[in-house]
């Protein structure tokens, strides 16, 4: 039961506020950011309590969102349903940022007052919400440059156009009703990788992916995702001879009809306006393939006192993939100064962070089956022998567009009955590092 | 926009509001009812303008009327006459054609929460609940209880609630869930909904209907329900299994909590529950929101208890990402402790290792206390990893090693070889406070071992002009004094240096009075001093941390799925280190000087991290005076609420049967003395609180000095050999009360047993405290008219009067100690 909610913005301002139950004040918002600021870093921070009122906050796309309640809440629903309204209003205004909030407030309050009676979650289907809700959504662009490029020469199309700009999913769901043209469907294969490789080589990986479904069709009609016919759960199941996509543990949304799952791998659905998750899935401690990098350190200290590092990075992708903005972050001793560097290429660049203690080594793109190496030369007050110890463990963020770790794919994609009119389905895959760990 | 001042604001949008063109003009007209709750959203007052949101109210477009009534509900109470002019048009509304009218209508009729209006709702409200439209029916069916709220002394009505338990066989999933919600409002003084058989089966049976937040809203209400046989038992389990691994984790939680409630007495098919719920809480572990991560992660802790082998395959799933936060980190690590075994240990301590240099100093020394744990069970590898963090020679990681080793040498007595050469030379890294404490504590206790002691310990007494930390103080003094003890030649001058400096000019209370007890210890002589110093110096038997007895299900169950294991953090895993010696903390110091300020008695923190004072073992050396056997722990501690209900519970009972009098209640035993003791109320309360936790009796508050009466709440448990060697453990909670007119101050004990009633002894007891009634009522008698005394009441049971004794001899000790002191 959800006495109040509201939303702050990281600043403290108070941008939505909703008071269900009308058992404790408006002033509870301000005590909330006191005590949330107040917090230092090792706290846990989910739940708060001021006197006889809990807080249970989640912090999304830089903003709070704070529910209080006065009876204990079960913890797990509380937190998924502040992440499922979060789910909802980035559906509703098209992304999740302060200012989306402040543009939208009208939709999110109407959108709330259907969401929650009485403290009590009534529905966060959109299906049943696009019903009731009657607010259009403001949506504002950041001007960028890039929105140019797909336009050719004397605004002729190009050949990029056949690809959706990374800001095509960004868009409020209810903008296909009245735009009437775009009627899209974007299916996302997303993992996200998780991996250890420790200096003597032992190493830890888990995979967890998701397969999501952001649907702008005006009409929701069957759909059927046909995944790779080798896919195979758990550690017995092996079919075929080919190279198996294995996972470990799969679970899928309610609404996915898995009669043909089991023959075809093929997964039906009805889906409803909006994001939602279909499928997800992991994998731990197994990786179809190489890490995808592995680092080659050599760390020594110089005559001078200085600290060199000479690291070589090999990228194990196939060859036709690459990752792209790649950043590795090389802690560095106590005590380091000043930084100079020999970089294999000049589109790459590195950085010493005096705050994080680190030097920041950016590649915005890393094609598979290559390998760059750099030099670091670290002055450092005070090296010592031990000063080595401090160095490490780089942890490597990155994203592989078009590829997927397990080797998930979508073998097809049909909606039936056949949409009317144009109607656009786009299947994207993306890997991202959830924490890629290279210790030294 | 340019920014206003409110009173600006509310009269230019007033004028708008009212002007006749804007209201003309349906675009224009909303785009101002907008400007107007975007204003109050940010929180200008703009309630000025209710009068024309009202009018507002009255238009066909659905957005506006949205957008009026998120005004309305806000300010209706401010104004409840005016309220009254909306609610014909709310009226005509519910009886739009338009099913989203009449539910919106009917839910801000009921949302204004005016109790004026009731008599005009209530008619809506009944149409409502036969309303065709199911989104109507759920308005409706809440709206009643809104309205049961609104006036919470009001007859229930018994029609209203008939035709509620009815409308959970609506078709309509969220309308039976609202049904349930409101029905549980409305009755709650009768304890909610009734949850019979068939209500049971019928919610059981429509679970799948409901989504997520219906689901765990009917199973968290049939907690309450009690199958009658088992065969029905196992068909309701049976039909929750599906929901036991659901992908969505309240579903999870929330059906794991039911089972757990239904199988509280089998407790090998809660064991087989917690097995298949592994999987969807690890999957929670892994989600991309943190604070889900986190929830699961707390779960995963409680779950660890009754199943330590529980997640044992799956320990690098609590690896640390690297960009978790550091709060996210600490879990996982006192997760990964829990998992050590003899095949992981190698790669865990590894990983362990890498975040010891973490740049977040708390993820660091919480991973090198965790290092410390696992320690307990594997201490050669984890005092080599410690060893070279040495090394690093920074501050914080060598505060955080000696503190770790500190820990480890109190349970594993059999590291400090390692751990006195590894000492050497750290003191010039060490800045704050804990670790330099950690450091003197290690020298007091290992000080022959350690050859630089003496010169380490000069450093520490030559700057203790300027040292700001009254732990560090403290622990000086007793290292100085232990150090002196084994080697005299070397610590003799620095001592009486120390000694006069505390003395003559430290100007803290506490110290000073710690000083003074030295010194006159001293006078009695050095063998004297010996007993009281020379304690334990470690007490392997809290060391075990692998082959933990697993914990009974029901210990916990009750708080899975709440707020609670979010809660209960670090604290938990610090008590568990060794409490006995965890050091001063300079928070509870500022909390005493508060508590001094104020006229109340106020309860002091007393958790474990506080003070207490690593000098346990001169309890066992006081009481050996005493014929019994007997020692006084601090541990477990007892949280204040916890003593508050002890004391509360027992007060009753000594309220209604008079002081002084000896009685046998169920399970403890209540007695009353007396002890002459003069001018003891003068004595400042940290010295009462130092001379206290030097016999290991806690004290968990007390009354500012010179107010009377003046109070003092202990507590202590006893460790009492009793015969054939069992020993048995008792609590003590006790009152030492002052009441200034009769110039008397009473000491009111109160001991229970923990281990419970023993039946069989019920009537011996009753016998031997007949005629303990005798004597202390005999004691009290002659005594009284007295001034200044101090009387006993003590309360035990079964009677074990040698216990009762000892403990008694020692408060007596303490007090007499202390007055004299002040004379």
């Amino acid at each position: 039961m959800i006495s109040q909610l509201f939303i702050l913005s990281s600043k403290g301002d108070h941008l939505i506020y909703k008071d269900f139950r009308g058992e404790a004040g408006s002033d509870v918002v301000s005590v909330f950011y006191e005590k949330v600021t107040a917090l230092t870093g090792d706290q846990p921070p989910v739940v708060m309590s001021h006197k006889d009122l809990h807080f249970v906050h989640v912090r999304q796309g830089g903003l709070y969102w704070v529910a209080t309640t006065r009876l204990t809440p079960p913890p797990f629903t509380a937190i998924e349903f502040l992440n499922r309204f979060t789910a909802l209003v980035k559906d509703y205004c098209g992304s999740l940022s302060e200012k989306s909030v402040q543009m939208n407030f009208a939709l999110i309050y109407e959108l709330l007052d259907e969401v929650v009676d009485y403290g009590y979650i009534q529905t966060t289907s959109s299906d049943v919400l696009k019903n009731f809700i009657q607010t259009e959504s403001v949506s504002f662009k950041p001007f960028s440059l890039f929105d140019l490029s797909n336009v050719g020469l004397f605004g002729a199309e190009t050949q990029q156009s056949k690809v959706a700009p990374s800001s095509a999913a960004t868009r409020p769901i209810q903008s296909s009703r009245e735009q009437g043209g775009k009627s899209e469907i974007f299916v996302d294969v997303i993992e996200r990788m998780s991996v250890v490789i420790g200096s003597n080589f032992w190493m830890k990986a888990d995979i967890e992916g998701e397969i999501r479904v952001k649907c702008f069709l005006p009409s929701c009609s069957e759909m059927r995702i046909g995944l790779n016919e080798e896919f195979s759960i758990g550690k017995s199941q092996l079919r075929g001879y080919g190279a198996a996509v294995r996972v470990d543990e799969c679970s899928f949304h309610q609404a996915v009809k898995l009669d043909e799952f089991d023959s075809n791998r093929i997964l039906r659905l009805c889906p409803s306006q909006g994001e939602q998750t279909v499928m997800q899935y992991q994998l731990s401690d197994a990786l179809p393939s190489a890490p995808p990098f592995r680092l080659f350190p050599t760390i020594e200290r110089d005559s001078g006192g200085r600290l060199l590092m000479y690291l070589k990075l090999r990228c194990d992708l196939p060859p036709k993939s690459a990752a792209i903005n790649l950043c590795a972050t090389i802690p560095v001793p106590r005590g380091s100064v000043s930084l100079s560097q020999e970089l294999s290429s000049p589109d790459q660049s590195a950085e010493l962070k005096l705050q994080s203690r680190a030097i920041d080594w950016q590649i915005p793109r890393f094609p598979g089956g290559t390998q760059l190496s750099a030099l670091f030369k670290l002055e450092v007050s005070g090296l010592s022998s031990s000063s080595m110890l401090e160095v490490g463990p780089v942890g490597l963020s990155f994203e592989l567009p078009q590829l997927t770790s397990t080797g998930l794919q979508i073998r097809f994609l049909r909606l039936s009955p056949v949409q009317p009119g144009p109607s656009q389905r786009w299947v994207r895959y993306v890997t991202h590092s959830d924490s890629y760990i290279i210790r030294i | 926009m340019p920014y206003l001042g409110s009173e600006d604001t509310v009269r230019e949008l007033r004028r708008s509001l009212s002007n006749p063109n804007v209201q003309s003009d349906q675009l224009r007209y909303r785009n101002t009812i907008l400007k107007v709750i975007r204003a109050m959203s940010q929180g200008v007052d703009v309630s000025g303008l209710f009068s024309e949101m009202v009018k507002a109210c009255a238009t066909v477009d659905i957005v506006q009327k949205k957008l009026v009534y998120v005004f309305l509900c806000s300010y209706a109470t401010l104004n409840p006459e005016l309220s009254l002019l909306v609610i014909n048009t709310l009226r005509k509304d519910c009886q739009d054609p338009n099913p989203m009218v009449r539910s919106l209508a009917l839910r801000n009729m009921t949302n204004l929460r005016l109790t004026s209006l009731v008599e005009y709702v209530e008619q809506p409200l009944t149409a409502g609940l036969r309303d065709r439209a199911a989104c109507v029916r759920r308005v409706a069916v809440l709206g009643w209880a809104k309205l049961h709220n609104l006036q919470p002394n009001s007859e229930i009505d018994a029609a209203v609630v008939n035709e509620l338990y009815t409308l959970l066989r609506d078709p309509d999933p969220v309308v039976m869930v609202n049904c349930l919600r409101a029905l549980e409002e409305i009755l709650k003084e009768e304890g909610g909904v009734a949850i019979n058989k068939p209500i049971t089966h019928h919610l059981l049976n429509r679970l799948k209907e409901s989504d997520v937040w219906g689901q765990c809203e009917v199973l968290k209400i049939l907690q309450r329900y009690r199958p009658q046989s088992e065969d029905e038992l196992f068909d309701i389990l049976s039909l929750l299994d599906a929901s036991l691994v659901s992908p969505h984790p309240p579903v999870m939680a929330a059906t794991l909590s039911l089972f757990l409630g239904l199988c509280s007495g089998l407790p090998a098919v809660s064991l087989a529950a917690l097995e298949r719920v592994r999987g969807p809480l690890l999957a929670a572990c892994g989600s991309v929101s943190r604070e889900m991560r986190f929830t699961a992660l707390c779960h995963i802790q409680l779950l660890l208890r009754s199943i330590p082998g529980l997640m044992g395959a799956h320990y690098k799933r609590f690896f640390c990402g690297y960009a978790e936060p550091a709060y996210i980190k600490q879990r996982k690590m006192q997760v990964l402790v829990e998992l050590v075994n003899d095949e992981n240990v190698a790669m865990l301590l590894d990983e362990l290792k890498g975040y010891c240099t973490d740049v977040n100093t708390d993820t660091a020394q919480a991973a090198i206390s965790a290092i410390g744990r696992i320690g307990r069970s594997y201490s050669d590898r984890c005092l080599e990893i410690l060893t070279g963090l040495l090394g690093l020679k920074q501050e914080h990681i060598t505060s955080a090693v000696v503190q770790t080793m500190r820990d480890l040498v109190w349970v594993c007595p059999q590291c400090s070889d390692t751990v006195c050469v590894a000492l050497e030379g750290c003191e010039e890294t060490l800045q704050d406070s804990q670790g330099r404490q950690a450091l003197l504590w290690l020298l007091a206790v290992y000080g022959e071992r350690i050859s630089s002691a003496p010169y380490t310990l000069e450093v520490f007494i030559d700057g203790v002009r300027s040292e700001a930390s009254l732990g560090v103080k403290m622990e000086l003094l007793t290292t100085t004094m232990r150090l002196f003890l084994c080697r005299p030649a070397e610590t003799q001058d620095m001592l009486g240096r120390l000694l006069h400096y505390c003395i003559e000019e430290e100007t803290d209370m506490c110290v000073r009075d710690q000083a003074l007890l030295y010194y006159r210890l001293l006078h009695c002589g050095i063998e004297e001093t010996q007993k009281v110093l020379q304690g334990r110096r470690s007490d392997p038997s809290l060391g075990v941390l692998i082959g933990r007895p697993a914990e009974s299900i029901s210990q916990w169950a009750c708080s899975f799925n709440t707020l609670k294991p979010l809660r209960q953090s670090t604290i938990e895993s610090a008590s568990r280190g060794s409490p006995e010696h965890v050091t001063f903390d300079p928070k509870p110091n500022t909390d005493l000087s508060n508590t001094l300020n104020c006229s109340q008695i106020e309860k002091l923190h007393s958790v474990s991290d506080s003070t207490s004072e690593c000098t346990d073992s001169s309890a066992d050396v006081l009481t050996s005076s005493v014929a019994a056997p007997l020692s006084l722990s601090l541990t477990p501690a007892l949280s204040p609420e916890e003593f508050e209900r002890l004391w509360l519970q027992q007060q009753v009972l000594h309220v209604e049967q008079g002081a002084e009098k000896l009685e046998k209640e169920e399970d403890y035993v209540f007695l009353v003395e007396r002890i002459r003791c003069p001018v003891i109320v003068h004595c400042s309360p940290q010295s009462l609180q130092a001379a206290m936790q030097l016999v290991n009796i806690q004290t968990l508050a007390f009354t500012p000095l010179h107010t009377l009466p003046w109070r003092v709440y202990l507590y202590t448990h006893t460790q009492h050999a009793q015969c054939g060697g069992a020993s048995h453990s008792t609590l003590i909670v006790g009152e030492l009360l002052y009441t200034g007119e009769a110039n008397q101050r009473v000491v009111v004990v109160k001991k229970c047993m923990d281990n419970g009633n023993v039946e069989g002894r019920q009537e011996e007891q009753v016998e031997e405290e007949a005629t303990a009634t005798g004597l202390s009522g005999r004691g009290s008698v002659r005594r009284y008219g007295e001034e200044e005394e101090v009387k006993v009441t003590l309360k035990q049971q079964p009677r074990d009067s040698k216990a009762l004794k000892g403990f008694l001899s020692i408060l007596t000790t303490v007090l007499h100690t202390l007055s004299s002191e002040r004379t």
